[in-house]
């Protein structure tokens, strides 16, 4: 005979209160998760009736539009003219299309020896299983540098725009930041604490495995950074920023850009000088090999991780 | 392979390590390998300009361990080289100009990335110059598009940003044009190396086959980058652009961006298309008539303005339609003749808009042509540089402006059919452009009873003036000496086919 608890210990086990959530006596959420119902946004009338008067003062005074017959007929024109410029464009493009050489015909101009050694010989030459990643960061790999500092440059833009002083950051912290949101929403953390991990090791891997497999920097860390970003908004920018703040940041994306740019740079200047190039090409397959692909996937791996999180952050709350 | 030869792409390199590493320093940091960074570029360009014009050849540089046309190439001839060098000492000399101005322009805690963006954007157009590759140039394209409109709206006040978001609209859709141009030429020949998609596109017009598709991608490609260089038609998002960004960023914008793009058109003209064959397709008379028309509606413009930064933004427009006139001419010497023009415009019109800044900070930093009556007087270096600037966009003698103006007419005496039309309207803009500018420089030394402004003394402004010297300098050794660098352009030409 098993002993009977007390009930007050009894209400303290997990048993009592699955029971309870299995019979809807309690909702779980009520009382532990702050929630708010949502808000319809509510414009006083007096707000309308202003913008709308203040809207055909702009109309009337501004642009005159009863007197100014002119820029009337200006602005008409410039919606038709707007319309059939993307017609005419539309129409000349699709005409012209349809003389280019059909796709998948072999005796077109785009099968020539460029992809025939690129498919022959790639394997032999870059190490790397995956083809396309063999040329984009082998053959063309001065092309991709260049398509990682256009990254680069946009997040310094959104900077530009978005960034905001550190005392302003400070006096706005979470104010406006979880208009609609409950604080600490226990169901977004338990899914965010079960599949972070899993996402963070699939970026790594995805990273990793760039000369083996489809995938490679861009895509890695593509889902590296949509795994920070799933952090963040689950448990807040204070414990993201534990481990991923301004200066980790900084410093993450200064290495990887800057190990990118020195391990290109030894390929350019050693091939053109015709030196011999002393990075081993591996054996294909393996997870070391393809030579300067997976050091240069990793550090894209990180700048577009860094990229990714930066613009969400930029967005959210005007810092990291 | 001499050492000189690794000297370009070194200089794309360091641009972009440079870019890099900033974005990690303090302002004054971030200036000084900005600087630093502007001379070493300036001086490696010098050594290839030496080199090359010692060799008589132009050279492949081959980036990486494969050769084209399977890996990425930059090639490097007298012209290149030039280019590179002049971009560098316009640039150095803009942003010394506007130095002591930014710090009330954009905000201290933004500063490094201003120079983050210059950084790209030096490197942005070194790759656009020296390219051998039409992806790299589009890759490129992509950074100097989005560094220009991030220099725009650094200083951030309502204007700019409105300036920014047309110019990306504009530039964009520049862009996208060029990008298709770029897809349909890849899919008539299978290269993107420039040499050998002008072996394929020869082979391609003698059979005939696509003749449709390559007149479009020419159409594409030339109307994308008159649309990325403000050619009249599409020059709605300059003059905001250029009249209410910071004046370094303006000085540079006018003077550098435009001219990449102008520059990597006539890099597409020779070295991919073929000047004949672009000549055939006709494109060239429609560059010609907008050309024309841009010379006299900038003018129109400008003079119809009230903002003197913004006038002399319209003048630009006129600018830029004598470049595409002497490209739309579709002769040697019309080429020349733009070529020339790019380089005196560039040193014509940062010079201005430097001058410019230093005429409206001495009027309570009103840009109204009111406010300015008599400004040469408090502010005596900035009206003599503006006054210089002024004759040389007239076209008076002694100043580059001169020399670029009697190319033109020579380049179009010679052409038959378009010497008429373009002799006039070269005359009729010439008027023109005396009328705004010659207005500007007589109300500068208006004198004025009253003292309303504080005059600014030389102790106030060393580097402003030792700036506004060079630039003078510049201008006249580009006026005077004008028969070395007409004989660079020509070999550099000669060397592109």
């Amino acid at each position: 005979m098993s002993k009977l608890k007390p009930q007050e210990e009894y209400e303290k086990t997990k048993a009592f209160r699955f029971f309870r959530w299995l019979s809807g006596s309690k909702d779980p959420y009520v009382g532990e998760v702050e929630m708010q119902p949502q808000k319809e946004t509510e414009v006083p009338e007096t707000t309308i009736l202003e913008r709308m008067f203040e809207h055909r003062m702009v109309r009337n005074k501004v642009y005159d539009v009863k007197n100014n017959k002119k820029l009337t007929f200006f602005h008409k024109l410039y919606v038709a003219a707007a319309i059939f410029f993307c017609i005419a464009l539309t129409a000349l493009l699709l005409e012209t299309v349809s003389y280019l050489p059909r796709t998948g015909n072999a005796g077109n101009p785009d099968n020539n020896v460029v992809s025939k050694r690129y498919i022959e010989h790639g394997l032999q030459e870059t190490g790397a299983l995956n083809i396309v990643t063999g040329m984009i960061l082998t053959y063309r790999a001065f092309d991709t540098f260049g398509e990682t500092n256009v990254l680069f440059i946009a997040t310094c833009c959104v900077m530009i725009l978005l960034m905001l002083d550190e005392a302003i950051l400070k006096e706005k912290e979470e104010k406006d930041d979880r208009r609609f949101e409950p604080r600490d929403d226990a169901i977004l953390q338990g899914t965010a604490f079960v599949l972070c991990p899993f996402i963070f090791i699939f970026g790594i891997y995805v990273i990793l495995n760039g000369q083996l497999s489809p995938g490679g920097g861009f895509s890695g860390g593509a889902i590296l950074g949509a795994g920070l970003i799933l952090y963040t908004s689950a448990f807040g920018f204070k414990k993201t920023q534990r481990f991923f703040n301004e200066l980790v940041y900084k410093i993450a994306k200064i290495t990887a850009l800057c190990m990118y740019g020195i391990i290109g740079s030894y390929f350019y200047i050693t091939g053109a000088n015709g030196i011999e190039n002393h990075i081993p090409l591996g054996i294909p397959g393996h997870i070391l090999s393809g030579g300067i692909i997976l050091p240069i996937d990793i550090c894209v791996g990180i700048e577009v991780a860094c990229t990714m999180y930066a613009f969400y952050a930029l967005f959210r709350r005007g810092g990291l | 392979m001499n050492f000189v030869q690794n000297f370009p792409a070194v200089s794309i390199l360091l641009c972009l390590f440079a870019g890099i590493i900033s974005s990690g320093l303090k302002k004054k940091a971030a200036r000084f390998v900005n600087t630093v960074l502007i001379s070493i570029v300036g001086f490696l360009s010098l050594c290839t300009l030496i080199y090359v014009m010692g060799t008589g050849e132009s050279f492949v540089y081959v980036m990486g361990m494969f050769p084209a046309p399977w890996g990425n190439e930059i090639r490097a001839g007298v012209l290149e080289a030039f280019t590179a060098l002049f971009f560098c000492i316009i640039m150095l000399l803009s942003l010394a100009g506007g130095r002591k101005k930014l710090a009330d322009e954009v905000e201290e805690g933004k500063t490094f990335l201003y120079y983050v963006l210059m950084d790209l954007l030096l490197a942005s157009l070194l790759a656009l110059v020296y390219t051998n590759d039409l992806f790299t140039a589009y890759v490129f394209v992509e950074i100097n598009t989005i560094a220009a409109c991030g220099l725009i709206m650094i200083r951030q006040n309502g204007r700019t940003i409105e300036a920014a978001a047309r110019y990306m609209i504009m530039s964009l859709l520049g862009s996208g044009l060029l990008l298709m141009g770029l897809c349909m030429l890849y899919d008539l020949t299978g290269h993107l190396l420039m040499s050998n998609i002008k072996e394929q596109i020869k082979w391609v017009y003698v059979s005939g086959q696509y003749r449709i598709p390559l007149l479009v991608t020419i159409a594409l490609l030339s109307v994308g980058l008159a649309i990325k260089s403000a050619l009249f038609p599409f020059h709605a998002w300059l003059p905001d652009a250029y009249g209410y960004s910071t004046v370094s960023s303006a000085a540079i914008l006018s003077s550098l961006v435009s001219k990449g793009y102008i520059f990597l058109l006539i890099k597409i003209i020779y070295r991919v298309v073929g000047f004949e064959i672009f000549y055939e397709s006709r494109i060239v008379d429609v560059l010609f008539v907008f050309g024309l028309m841009g010379m006299i509606f900038g003018s129109i413009s400008a003079i119809r303005e009230n903002d003197v930064r913004r006038m002399i933004a319209f003048s630009s427009v006129a600018q830029i339609g004598y470049i595409y006139m002497g490209i739309g001419m579709g002769t040697q010497a019309g080429m020349e003749a733009s070529i020339f023009h790019i380089f005196s415009h560039a040193a014509t019109k940062s010079l201005l808009f430097i001058g410019a800044i230093g005429l409206t900070d001495v009027s309570g930093g009103s840009r109204q042509f009111i406010e300015l009556t008599g400004s040469a007087y408090r502010n005596k270096w900035a009206g003599v540089t503006f006054t210089v600037g002024s004759l040389s966009m007239v076209g008076v003698p002694l100043f580059s402006g001169f020399i670029s103006k009697l190319l033109f007419a020579q380049a179009a005496v010679q052409n038959d059919v378009k010497m008429l039309p373009a002799l006039i309207i070269l005359g009729i803009s010439t008027i023109l452009n005396a009328i705004y500018f010659m207005k500007t420089v007589i109300r500068i030394y208006t004198p004025v009873e009253e003292r309303k402004y504080e005059s600014i003394t030389f102790k106030d402004m060393k580097l402003y003036v030792a700036t506004l010297a060079c630039f003078i300098i510049l201008n006249v050794v580009l006026g005077v000496s004008s028969q070395p660098i007409a004989d660079i352009i020509g070999q550099g030409l000669a060397m592109f086919s």
